[in-house]
């Protein structure tokens, strides 16, 4: 009994790791994208050693991957102790939800009525799978 | 969107699961891992199963990348969103995990939420600024 309990605490930490590590990661990522371009005409234009040092160089991308790292370790740590099919749904769709209220805030991104709606339905998905 | 945009984001749609996935299978062999024992994490990726499962986290990271050198964030990640059912399926049936039904549904209405914004425009457009003198190109989006 009490190990299960330990068990869904060490599970939902890492859930909250993964979320909040993984949206900073995300939007780092998304701002690095859209300074850098279209990466297939990148890459057709200018070839794929050309597009590798310019997003290696792209501080904002090192940050992302550094965030990414933490969310990856979370991830491991969150699967040594509760099944796959909690652990990566929720993680995952929680990360959505605060990923909409992110890219709004900090990338300016047009989050529209569809977009919330979705994020609701996300929301609601998880905590049927949380029961 | 044309095919190679549909294909990048199929790639995004597979690796993600199927990494997880392997990952899972990898790490129910390693074993529970306790916070005072948290360097094992490290020796966990020496597991043909793990490794496997980050070389295809490696692919969706690389897939997840050129979407989003074209699309919003917030368009990326739910139209990647049938990864949740193809992990349900893994779960149960290469895994044998447990799926409840109302696990089930709580995937089907993550799916069925995010399906809204496939419908939609993948890039937030915004009229173009006008450009000041001394303004440099490059520091447009920073």
């Amino acid at each position: 009994m009490i190990r299960h309990a330990i068990s869904n605490l060490n599970a939902w930490l890492a859930i909250l790791a993964v979320v909040l590590s993984s949206s900073a990661g995300d939007v780092l990522l998304a701002r690095a994208m859209k300074q850098i371009g279209d990466l297939g005409q990148l890459r057709a234009r200018r070839g794929l050693f050309f597009v590798a040092l310019l997003i290696l160089r792209n501080r904002y991308f090192l940050l992302g991957v550094g965030c990414m790292a933490v969310s990856f370790y979370s991830l491991l740590f969150g699967l040594s102790w509760n099944d796959v099919s909690l652990i990566g749904p929720a993680a995952a769709s929680l990360t959505f939800v605060a990923n909409a209220l992110a890219a709004k805030m900090f990338l300016h991104e047009r989050v529209d009525g569809r977009r919330w709606a979705a994020a609701l339905f996300v929301a609601a998905g998880v905590v049927l799978m949380a029961l | 969107m044309n095919l190679r945009k549909y294909l990048v984001l199929g790639g995004v749609t597979i690796f993600a699961p199927v990494g997880d996935s392997l990952l899972s299978f990898g790490m129910k062999q390693v074993g529970n891992i306790s916070l005072h024992n948290i360097h094992s994490l490290f020796f966990a990726m020496t597991n043909l199963w793990v490794a496997l499962g980050i070389v295809m986290l490696l692919g969706f990271f690389a897939a997840y990348m050129t979407a989003l050198s074209w699309a919003d964030l917030t368009y990326v990640l739910p139209a990647s969103s049938l990864g949740y059912v193809l992990l349900a399926f893994i779960a149960k049936f290469l895994l044998h995990e447990q799926v409840s039904l109302t696990r089930w549904l709580g995937i089907a209405l993550v799916s069925a939420g995010v399906g809204f914004v496939t419908t939609g425009p993948e890039l937030t457009r915004r009229p173009p600024r006008r450009q000041l003198p001394g303004d440099h190109p490059a520091a447009e989006h920073s």
